[in-house]
């Protein structure tokens, strides 16, 4: 139950009050309307995991970087011992 | 898709596969508190990829599972009658009650419906001014925001045929049951990610401390998971017990702020029976006072005929990361996901459910 997809926001409704703030989003090819009520911050191009109908957080793209950066160099690592 | 796919990546996940192994020397036992993480461990096969050392246990975070018998009774009880339309989410629906579940009231002709969202019931209760919609508000700290929003919003439009059976869980006074328990055998956690998406981490830090457990807040796909085994084995190696983030791409430490205002406005924290469990004090969520005209349990009067539940179920023992599901007695025989005795066999996060599809019938 407390699955939640990433999808791209492609575009934002009604950018009045915070909480009807709403998006399209696509997920990989399927659309959907989502609630922006909790992520006033989100922008267009933007990624949001959402569930149940409503955006739970941007994606940090830069936070998404770390673990293949360190798969990178934990590659480098035993690349360096096999030789 | 993107913040998915490279997710799943086999390289990527054989390369932590063999940094788990260099870490490891001693066994150590972790349990992954949510059932969409047991998911991903069986269907991804993660079990297979880890050393002999780490026993993964599944813990309770599987709200359909969680959920008592009393409550499904009473949804069941109010899809019987014939103002009602009761909303829920897909897999309350085979949820076994004492004597039946949502489908079978279904069956008999009660009208009751699968939504997406607690939003698509309020907009129900607008279209159906004269039907008394009820909403089965199942779920963890990641739903209780939406599930939030859908009263107030009730509330603000004066929706009088809206309501809302409360039956919603917390995950840290869980873990503290776990580990204040004396059979306990959990050494590390991997936190549930959504929910820490919503609330944050730092109720994580006291509970870290005291029990002297490490705990690591993980996502959901093959490679955040074997990410946070091996976050876990190696505090657990180095006598460290701490609360990291492995999912820092979703998780901020002090959680979504606008979702906890909403959640703090409609509701507020009080005891919770737990299917299989028992009652832990503070571990649940229930209406505030001014939105208390929204709780469906007491709208619909009803008589409580005493709950009951199969005498060969041991989804208590399995929520609480004591038994492994093929340890049941009836696991694939008398119970299967097409007839299932307990709740962990239905849902799409619950353990037995897990093991059944994904073909672990024995140990490995």
């Amino acid at each position: 139950m407390c699955l939640a997809v990433p999808g791209k926001i492609e575009a934002i409704m009604d950018d009045g009050a915070d909480e009807l703030r709403r998006a399209k989003v696509d997920f990989g090819g399927v659309k959907k309307e989502v609630s922006l009520a909790f992520t006033p911050e989100a922008r267009l191009g933007d990624y949001v995991l959402v569930h149940v109908g409503f955006a739970l957080s941007v994606v940090d793209e830069q936070e998404a970087q770390k673990i293949f950066e360190s798969l990178k160099e934990m590659a480098e690592l035993e690349d360096a011992e096999a030789s | 898709m993107k913040f998915l796919d490279e997710y799943r990546d086999r390289a990527a996940v054989e390369r932590l596969s063999r940094a788990i192994r260099r870490a490891v020397t001693r066994p150590w036992t972790i349990m992954e508190i949510c059932g969409g993480q047991t998911h991903t461990i069986l269907k991804s096969g993660l079990e297979d990829l880890l050393p002999r050392e780490i026993t993964l246990v599944h813990g309770p975070g599987c709200p359909v599972c969680v959920t008592p018998v009393e409550l499904i009774d009473k949804a069941v009880a109010i899809a019987a009658r014939p103002e009602a339309m009761m909303c829920s989410f897909g897999d309350m629906l085979r949820v076994p009650g004492s004597q039946s579940s949502l489908f079978d009231a279904k069956a008999r002709g009660g009208d009751v419906r699968i939504v997406y969202s607690p939003m698509d019931a309020v907009k129900l209760a607008r279209m159906n001014p004269e039907r008394q919609v009820v909403f089965f508000a199942v779920g963890f700290e990641t739903t209780a925001p939406a599930n939030a929003m859908a009263v107030w919003q009730a509330a603000r439009e004066g929706l009088a045929n809206f309501s809302v059976l409360v039956a919603h869980v917390l995950v840290p006074p869980a873990i503290e049951a776990i580990l204040s328990a004396e059979n306990c055998r959990v050494q590390a956690f991997l936190a549930p990610g959504h929910v820490c998406a919503v609330v944050g981490f730092k109720d994580y830090e006291p509970l870290a401390a005291r029990y002297r457990v490490p705990i690591v807040v993980t996502g959901f796909e093959p490679v955040d998971l074997l990410e946070g085994v091996w976050m876990a084995a190696q505090q657990l190696e180095a006598g460290r017990a701490e609360v990291e983030n492995q999912y820092s791409r979703a998780v901020a430490r002090e959680g979504n702020r606008p979702a906890q205002k909403i959640v703090a406005e409609v509701f507020e924290v009080g005891p919770r029976q737990w299917r299989g469990i028992g009652e832990i004090p503070s571990s649940g969520l229930r209406l505030r006072g001014p939105y208390r005209q929204f709780d469906a349990a007491e709208r619909f009067e009803m008589a409580a005929p005493g709950a009951r539940e199969s005498a060969d179920c041991i989804s208590g023992l399995v929520l609480q990361g004591l038994k492994k599901p093929y340890e049941c007695r009836v696991f694939g025989t008398g119970c299967t996901p097409e007839r299932p005795l307990g709740a962990p066999m239905v849902s799409s996060e619950g353990a037995c459910a897990a093991y059944y599809l994904y073909g672990r019938h024995k140990a490995r």
